[in-house]
C-alpha cells in the first residue's frame, strides 16, 4: 500500500521549472530518501506535499485518495530545513502551540509532550525561553513539534545538520521506531552515508526531474562496474592477463575491473593457478556518493535561470 | 478553536504580558494626568503672590485712587517724591515695581514702570488696562459724560452659535468640536501608524527567522496572516481602552489628590472667572456633541483602517529579506497615504465641507483620519454611507490582494522581490 504517490507533478516560477514531471511512489512504512543537489526542486517538491504549494499540473494521491491540504495536512509533520521558532516563547508552550496548530486539543498536546520530553531527556526545559537553547538543543525541540500530533507521514529536511553525534543516534533511533510503528518517513539530505544507512528506498532529482529511483541495493547492482577486491600473497609481476584489468594495488590489496565475458570464478581460478593465497575476495559496489556524483556531476552543478512563458 | 483563533490569542498575549506593554499602557495616561496635574497647580496657585506697586501720579490720572479688579496688584502712592529720588529706594521698601506717571504732557515717555528685572506680559498690560480706564473716565468726566452711563451703552458683544437639528437647538462650541475632530483623527492616524508597522515588523521576523515554513505547513499563510493581524489590533484596542478607562478614573480622582484645587477655584471667582467658564464650556461643549456618533465612527474607522492597512504592511514585511534598509524602503510608499490623510485631515477641521475634504474622507485609503477630522460636523448620509461602503471594500480588496503577495513572499528568500513580481503574485491565478 502506497501512502503517497506523486503523479507528473510539475511547479514552475516565473523564471524557473522547479518541478518538472516527477512521479513516483513512497510505501507506507518504509524510510524514503529524496535525494538531490541544492536546488534540485526537493524544497519545491517536498512543499507541494505538505500543501503549501499547489502544482500546476499533476495529482498527489495520498492514502489512495486525491491530497486534500486543509484535510491531510494533520496526518504530516515536516521539519523543513531551514528551521525557526519563536524565541521569547517558552518550550513548553511552544510545543503546545505548534501542536494545536495541527489540531490538537490542549491537554491532548500536553501529554504528547511530556511523554516526548521524558523519551529525548528534555523534562528540565519545559520552561526555558527558545532563545536559551543551543542549536543542536533546538533542532531536537523542532523533531518534538514534528512528530507529536503522530503523523502517518513525516518529512524530515537535513534533520541531523547541528546535532552531535550522540544527539544523533537519538533521533536516529526514534525515526527508527517510527517507521516500526507503522509512520512512514521522507528523508531529504545530500549525506548519502546517512542514506545508504537509514533509507529503503530513494529517489535522486536534479535540475526539476527524477533520475533514479529504487531501493539503495538495486541501485548500486545497476551502477556496479564489475570491480573485486582481493587480499593476499600477491605478486604484482604475474598479473599480466586478459581476464581483468588492475584498478590498483595497495600494500596487497588489489583491486580489479573484470573485462568483459568473463566472471568472478575465472578471476579466483586465475589466481589460485598462481598458487595465491587469498585472504578476501568481493566484490566492490559504488558508493552512492560515487553514483550521485557521477550522475549529478555530468550537468551543469548549478540551475540557469530562464524564462518560462 | 479554529486556527486564526490560536494564532490571534498567541498574538496577542504574547505581547500583552510583555512588560513594556504594561509600561507604556500604564505609563504613558499616568505621564500625562501628572503634567496635567502639575499645570492646573501651577495656574492656579501661581499667581496667588501679590506684587506690590509704588505709584507716583504727577499727572493726577488717578485722582489717588485705583479703582483695582486686579486682585495680584497692589498700589500704593507716593507721597512727596520724585522719580529719580524713589528709583533707588523703592526695592528697599518692599515694592516689586515703581508706575511713575509724568505731568509733562508733551513727554513722549509720558508713563513708566520700574523694576528690577522685566516685569510679566500679564502685568504691563493689567497696568496698561488699568491707566486707560483710568484716562477715559477722566475724559469722559471732562466732557460731561457720566461714565457709568457710558458703560451701559458700550456692550461687549459674545456670539452665540446655535446648532439646529431635527431634534431641537443647542448650542455649538466650535472650540471643542475641533478639538475633538482633531484628536480623533490624530489618534486613529497614530494607532494605524504604530500597530501596522508592528504587523510588518512582526512579519518579517517570522520571515528571517523562518518559523513562517513551520507554521504554513500547519496553517494556510491566509490565516496566519489574518490571526497576526487582528491579534495586534486586538492589542491595539485593549490598549486604547485601558486609556479611557484610566483616564477617566484618573479625572475623577484628581480631587482626592488635590483637594485644595477645586476649593481655590471656587474661593477666587474673580481672578478665575474666565478658568471657569472655560471648564463648564469644555464640560458643556462636549455634550453637546454627538457622542455616541463620534464613537461609533472612531471604532469603525479605527478598525476599518488599521485592517486595511495592516494587510499591505503584512505584505511589505513578507517580501523584505534580511536587510532591514530594505524595510525602510517599503514602509514609506506605504506611510504615505497616511500622511497624506493626516495633512488633508489637519484642513479638514477647519473646513470640513471643502472639496478636499470630502475627496480624503471618501477615498479609502485616507478616509479613517480625514472622516474623523469631520466628525463633529454634520455629514451628508450620501458622504458617510459611500465612505463606509468604499472602506469596507478597500479592506476585503487589499487583504486578497495582500495576502497573496503574503503567501508567496514570506517563503522566498535570498533577494527582495521587485515591484514587477509583487504585482504578478498579487494579480495572477493560484
Amino acid at each position: 500500500m502506497n501512502i503517497l504517490e506523486l503523479h507528473s507533478l510539475k511547479k514552475y516560477f516565473s523564471d524557473q521549472k522547479a518541478v518538472e514531471d516527477i512521479s513516483f511512489n513512497i510505501e507506507k512504512g518504509s524510510i524514503f530518501g529524496l535525494l538531490g543537489p541544492n536546488g534540485a526542486g526537493k524544497t519545491t517538491l517536498i512543499r507541494m506535499i505538505t500543501g503549501i504549494f499547489y502544482p500546476d499540473s499533476g495529482e498527489i494521491l495520498f492514502n489512495g485518495k486525491k491530497f486534500h491540504p486543509m484535510n491531510d495536512i494533520i496526518n504530516i509533520g515536516y521539519m523543513p530545513e531551514e528551521r525557526g521558532l519563536y524565541k521569547k516563547m517558552k518550550i513548553g508552550e511552544h510545543a503546545i502551540y505548534l501542536a494545536r496548530l495541527k489540531g490538537m486539543s490542549r491537554t491532548d498536546a500536553m501529554t504528547s509532550i511530556k511523554k516526548w520530553f521524558i523519551k529525548l531527556e528534555m523534562e528540565s526545559w519545559w520552561n526555558k525561553k527558545v532563545e536559551d537553547l543551543s542549536k543542536g538543543m533546538s533542532q531536537k525541540l523542532q523533531f518534538v513539534t514534528t512528530v507529536l500530533h503522530n503523523p502517518q507521514l513525516i518529512i524530515l529536511d537535513e534533520p541531523f545538520s547541528g546535532l552531535d553525534p550522540v544527539n544523533a543516534n537519538l533521533i536516529k533511533e526514534e525515526i527508527y521506531t517510527l517507521a516500526k510503528n507503522g509512520a512512514t518517513i521522507i528523508f531529504s539530505t545530500h549525506r548519502m552515508e546517512q542514506v545508504e544507512e537509514i533509507c529503503d528506498q530513494i529517489v535522486l532529482i536534479n535540475q526539476g526531474q527524477k533520475i533514479l529511483d529504487g531501493t539503495v541495493r538495486e541501485i548500486k547492482q545497476n551502477f556496479k562496474e564489475n570491480i573485486f577486491s582481493i587480499e593476499g600473497n600477491i605478486i604484482p609481476e604475474n598479473l599480466m592477463t586478459h581476464i581483468f584489468e588492475v584498478v590498483s594495488f595497495d600494500k596487497g590489496k588489489l583491486l580489479v575491473k573484470l573485462s568483459k565475458d568473463t566472471n568472478n570464478n575465472e578471476l579466483l581460478n586465475f589466481f589460485i593457478n598462481q598458487n595465491v593465497s587469498i585472504q578476501s575476495f568481493n566484490e566492490v559496489l559504488p558508493s552512492l556518493n560515487e553514483i550521485f556524483i557521477r550522475l549529478v556531476g555530468e550537468t551543469t552543478p548549478t540551475r540557469k535561470f530562464e524564462m518560462i512563458n | 478553536m479554529n486556527k486564526i483563533g490560536i494564532i490571534l490569542s498567541r498574538e496577542y498575549f504574547t505581547r500583552v504580558k510583555k512588560k513594556s506593554f504594561l509600561l507604556t499602557t500604564i505609563g504613558v495616561p499616568l505621564v500625562i494626568m501628572v503634567f496635567y496635574a502639575i499645570i492646573i497647580y501651577i495656574t492656579v496657585s501661581g499667581n496667588n503672590e501679590k506684587q506690590k506697586i509704588a505709584v507716583l501720579d504727577e499727572a493726577n490720572i488717578f485722582n489717588g485712587k485705583i479703582d483695582n479688579k486686579e486682585q495680584e496688584l497692589e498700589f500704593s502712592f507716593l507721597k512727596n517724591e520724585t522719580e529719580q529720588s524713589f528709583i533707588s529706594k523703592y526695592k528697599q521698601e518692599g515694592f516689586q515695581s515703581f508706575l511713575y506717571i509724568s505731568s509733562d504732557s508733551s513727554a513722549s515717555k509720558k508713563y513708566r514702570l520700574h523694576s528690577p528685572s522685566s516685569t510679566s506680559l500679564p502685568t504691563i498690560a493689567n497696568i496698561e488696562s488699568i491707566i486707560n480706564d483710568a484716562i477715559r473716565v477722566k475724559q469722559l468726566r471732562a466732557n460731561g459724560i457720566d461714565p457709568e452711563a457710558f458703560e451701559r451703552l458700550t456692550k461687549d458683544v459674545s456670539l452665540e452659535n446655535t446648532i439646529d437639528t431635527e431634534k431641537g437647538s443647542k448650542k455649538s462650541f466650535a472650540g471643542i468640536a475641533y478639538a475633538v475632530s482633531f484628536g480623533c483623527g490624530f489618534l486613529i492616524y497614530m494607532m494605524m501608524v504604530i500597530y501596522g508597522t508592528q504587523v510588518m515588523r512582526s512579519v518579517s521576523e517570522e520571515k528571517t527567522n523562518r518559523i513562517a515554513e513551520v507554521i504554513v505547513s500547519s496553517v494556510k499563510p491566509f490565516q496566519l496572516m489574518m490571526g497576526k493581524i487582528l491579534g495586534i489590533g486586538a492589542v491595539g484596542l485593549t490598549q486604547f481602552i485601558i486609556w479611557i478607562i484610566l483616564l477617566v478614573v484618573m479625572q475623577s480622582a484628581i480631587p482626592i489628590f488635590f483637594p485644595d484645587l477645586i476649593h481655590q477655584i471656587n474661593n477666587v471667582p474673580q481672578a478665575n472667572a474666565e478658568n471657569i467658564s472655560l471648564l463648564t464650556n469644555t464640560v458643556q461643549g462636549i455634550a453637546s456633541l454627538p457622542l455616541l456618533k463620534i464613537l461609533l465612527s472612531f471604532l469603525f474607522y479605527f478598525i476599518g483602517g488599521y485592517l486595511t492597512y495592516a494587510s499591505i504592511f503584512a505584505a511589505a514585511g513578507s517580501v523584505v529579506s534580511e536587510d532591514q534598509q530594505e524595510a525602510q524602503q517599503l514602509v514609506f510608499p506605504v506611510l504615505m497615504p497616511i500622511i497624506l490623510g493626516f495633512v488633508i485631515m489637519t484642513k479638514a477641521v477647519n473646513d470640513p465641507n471643502s472639496d478636499l475634504a470630502v475627496f480624503g474622507s471618501i477615498f479609502p485609503l485616507t478616509s479613517p483620519i480625514v472622516m474623523m477630522g469631520r466628525i463633529t460636523y454634520e455629514i451628508p448620509l450620501w458622504q458617510m454611507a459611500l465612505s463606509i461602503l468604499l472602506l469596507i471594500g478597500s479592506f476585503l480588496f487589499f487583504t486578497w490582494i495582500t495576502g497573496k503577495i503574503y503567501r508567496t513572499g514570506i517563503l522566498m528568500y535570498g533577494k527582495k522581490a521587485s515591484w514587477k513580481e509583487m504585482f504578478r503574485w498579487a494579480f495572477t491565478k493560484g
